[in-house]
């Protein structure tokens, strides 16, 4: 039986050590299964963590029993222990729908290293989550970078390619910016450990230095979470990489920048830094408002169902982040949720895409003409996805919209209350170009010919549509995990 | 003096700002990479300077030497040198994938055959 101290560390090496092995044994049946292996113990791994913290509270791991700040720390609280188990469950999810997506999006050669990169993709992801450690965080990250750039470029596609270089420059050249901020701290702290820095901020925290590390940070970190203007990159890499890797990168690559954008603003600076010495705040609350309704409105002109749920995923970034904007309880509860929830239904929808894809080659929209005669249960379930993005009651984005609207109104800005809701009703728009096309329009040669995706594909999506829908149903999970997660964030500096 | 005593600094800037002017304003994909290195290769002096004391040795412990050098600093852009050269390997690469199925590196010829495939797939 493992030492469930060192379950914060196995978290990240388990993924790490299996990359190698699934390249050493090369087979795509024996890499599929290590990968599946991987992530459910991920997920093992995760809720036990998340357990443990809400039954002791912070959990801190010396990395070779060198202690902090001269060691690398791993240090969870309730705000990242709820991100893993999004990680977890997201990955434990994908890893068995990938076997059969895979075989039709990527050549036949390549599989055993699409295994091996979607373990150091997940080894990378949680190393960013569990780290209290600047310069870890930033290794990890181009980890999980470098990973997910080769796993957008293995589609068989050729504008894979072009996605994957684009997502390249800009996530460089965030991840530098990155560095920068971190570089800027380190030399006006002289640590690394983010815990470290807080403590000796002190009389410094307002000095130009640190004030220019927050600005490095918050566009670095903006850039790899895809916050309006920096998604740039978003649309094309997840409209043309393999379905498995869409759904993975939606539901948790940005959302871990979030997150990290969260540690650096609450647990680093401190909210009098951020938001009353720096109009971050204002700064966060204009561009979410832009993208709630600029990237849906874009959402709306796509003719590709994988690009138009790639849009929605930048405006579902600015509901989380104008979540952050209120820097109050609700306002981050809200967010949290969101970012939960979202992560789960984009998961699901660009999973059920997928099975389009399988079947069907493509996902234009005007191709899937009557689809949902040949496909019926895909198309309801990417109607049942949708619903959630839209936040309809009884789905999981009702809660966390719910709650953004709250925070809206507690910060007695009604007007953005009213954004909130209108966006909403630009995704009902978007959701329904979907709808028309494939339940209102007489099916072509093409699609009546189709038959319903296989149980291989089809299976792993339900799960987390159904899952979107119980915590939409059941929100005491999320939301308790949340408004403690947020409860951590604003408590200051751990 | 104090223009000159942050000179280390003036040039981070000037590889930052050269680095990123070269992604921007460059089509050729082979040259935005090269950009791009410049421009993290600026921020390897921005750690590696600060961690530099005028008259200081090693960090190794010896009878009358009482000034180090930091050597955290060369630790951590070593991490980042070989991350450079991973993004860099990695962007090459991606680069001969993109000639070998388009027949060009330039962005533009790209992006034109791109357009012309569309058009193709609407028709």
């Amino acid at each position: 039986m493992i030492d469930s101290a060192h379950l914060p560390v196995l978290q990240v090496v388990v993924p790490l050590v299996c990359a190698p092995l699934i390249v050493l044994v090369r087979g795509s049946r024996a890499g599929w299964a290590i990968a599946v292996a991987a992530s459910v113990f991920f997920l093992g791994a995760s809720i036990a963590i998340l357990m443990e913290v809400q039954r002791a509270g912070v959990i801190s791991y010396a990395i070779g029993s060198w202690p902090a700040p001269w060691g690398i720390e791993y240090r969870i609280d309730a705000a990242n222990a709820f991100m893993l188990v999004l990680l977890g469950f997201v990955a434990a999810v994908v890893a068995p729908y990938a076997w059969a997506s895979v075989r039709v999006e990527v050549p036949r050669e390549n599989h055993y290293l699409f295994y091996a990169l979607y373990c150091l993709a997940l080894a990378g992801l949680g190393g960013i989550t569990v780290t209290g450690d600047a310069f870890n965080l930033f290794v990890f990250l181009e980890i999980s970078s470098l990973a997910s750039y080769v796993l957008i470029a293995l589609d068989r596609d050729r504008r894979a390619l072009l996605a994957a270089y684009q997502y390249l420059i800009l996530g460089t050249i965030g991840a530098t910016f990155i560095v920068i901020g971190v570089g800027l701290l380190y030399l006006m702290t002289g640590t690394l450990n983010l815990a470290d820095i807080a403590t000796r901020l002190g009389d410094v925290r307002q000095s130009r230095p640190v004030l220019a590390a927050l600005a490095f940070l918050t566009v670095g970190i903006s850039l790899k979470a895809a916050l309006f203007p920096l998604h740039m990159w978003l649309p094309g890499a997840y409209a043309h990489a393999p379905s498995a890797v869409s759904a993975l990168l939606a539901a948790t690559a940005t959302k871990v920048s979030v997150y990290v954008l969260l540690r650096f603003y609450f647990s680093v600076f401190g909210t009098t830094t951020v938001f009353t010495a720096m109009p971050m705040g204002d700064v966060l609350l204009a561009l979410s408002i832009v993208a709630m309704i600029v990237a849906s409105i874009a959402a709306f002109f796509q003719s590709d169902l994988k690009r138009l749920l790639a849009y929605s995923s930048v405006a579902q970034i600015g509901y989380i982040t104008l979540g952050v904007s209120f820097a109050s309880a609700t306002g981050l509860t809200g967010g949290i949720v969101h970012l939960f929830n979202h992560g789960v239904t984009k998961g699901a929808l660009f999973m059920l895409a997928g099975t389009i894809v399988f079947r069907l080659g493509s996902t234009r929209l005007d191709r899937m003409a009557g689809l949902a005669r040949s496909m019926p249960i895909t198309c309801a379930g990417i109607v049942v996805g949708g619903l959630g993005l839209i936040g309809v009651p009884g789905t999981a984005g009702f809660v966390s919209k719910w709650y953004l609207v709250l925070a809206a109104i507690e910060a007695g800005a009604w007007g953005i209350a009213f954004v909130v809701v209108a966006s909403s009703m630009i995704a009902v728009a978007y959701v329904w170009r979907f709808v028309e096309v494939a339940y209102f329009r007489a099916p072509s040669d093409e699609t009546s010919r189709l038959k319903e995706g296989p149980a291989a594909l089809l299976v792993p999506a339900g799960i987390l549509l159904a899952a979107s829908v119980y915590f939409g149903l059941v929100p005491s999970l999320t939301l308790g995990a949340a408004s403690g997660a947020a409860e951590a964030l604003l408590a200051g500096p751990r | 003096m104090s223009a000159l005593g942050h000179f280390s600094y003036w040039v981070t800037i000037f590889l930052l700002v050269a680095g990123l002017f070269i992604v921007i304003a460059r089509g050729n994909l082979v040259k935005k990479l090269i950009g791009l290195s410049i421009f993290q290769t600026s921020v390897y002096l921005l750690y590696i300077a600060p961690g530099k004391l005028i008259g200081g040795t090693a960090p190794i412990v010896g009878t009358g030497i009482t000034v180090y050098s930091n050597p955290l600093p060369h630790v951590l852009i070593l991490t980042a040198i070989v991350v450079g050269i991973a993004t860099l390997a990695l962007g090459l690469a991606l680069v001969v994938r993109i000639r070998e199925s388009y027949g060009s590196v330039e962005e533009d010829e790209i992006l034109r055959a791109e357009e012309a495939a569309l058009r193709d797939e609407a028709t």
